[in-house]
């Protein structure tokens, strides 16, 4: 099974969320082809209500422990409600470019 | 110093903090450099530390935050969170108000 798909997996299963995606943006940073280290998040979850973002940041690291201190580099992370959702008209953010980052 | 004592030590002697991978002038990472560009536009100086130079702290502060990866901003002693969070906070203007709340003109 791909990262990718443990990450979908993970969170569907953990966060009941109303929206969900999970992109691979390895290839935008400098890493080898076809790696599986820089994702971006995307989580619509009621379970975010009255949870200020670094809480709602956390129960996300918290569910990938095992692939952030694995396989994953970085994670940009989107998390909001229903309601936030829909008020930003279901989007979110994009994710900057690489710098050169440090090679691991 | 044990590097424990290094990052209390930074964390507890800068209002606003942010361990980053590069510098703000030449940052070596997308989330790090979109990070400190949005700490500057706060109009306040604050401290930085390169953890790609600091590869003790770069090892040892997710522990000692419960954080992940890198950036990681602290204001007042306290993890603000990494660039995600940073970015919203400015966008809202929450992040000028508490840096600014933090370091007085």
């Amino acid at each position: 099974m791909t990262v990718q798909q443990i990450i979908t997996d993970k969170l569907a299963q953990n966060l009941a969320p109303h929206h969900l995606s999970v992109e691979n943006e390895s290839h935008m940073h400098n890493v080898p082809a076809g790696s599986e280290s820089h994702f971006r998040v995307v989580v619509v979850s009621e379970q975010f209500d009255k949870l200020a973002l670094i809480a709602r940041h956390r129960a996300v690291n918290k569910v990938l422990a095992d692939e952030l201190a694995g396989p994953v580099h970085a994670l940009a992370l989107h998390t909001y409600t229903a309601t936030e959702w829909s008020a930003r008209g279901e989007q979110a953010n994009v994710s900057p470019d690489c710098h050169g980052g440090s090679g691991r | 110093m044990e590097v424990e004592d290094r990052i209390k030590d930074h964390v507890e002697n800068n209002k606003v903090i942010l361990f980053m991978k590069g510098t703000p002038q030449m940052p070596m990472c997308g989330f790090s450099s979109r990070t400190s560009a949005a700490l500057k536009e706060c109009e306040r100086e604050f401290a930085y530390v390169n953890v790609i130079q600091d590869s003790e702290v770069r090892e040892r502060l997710p522990a000692y935050s419960d954080w992940p990866t890198f950036p990681q901003l602290f204001i007042d002693g306290e993890l603000v969170g990494g660039c995600d969070i940073v970015m919203e906070m400015h966008e809202s203007g929450d992040l000028k108000r508490m840096v600014q709340a933090a370091v007085p003109a």
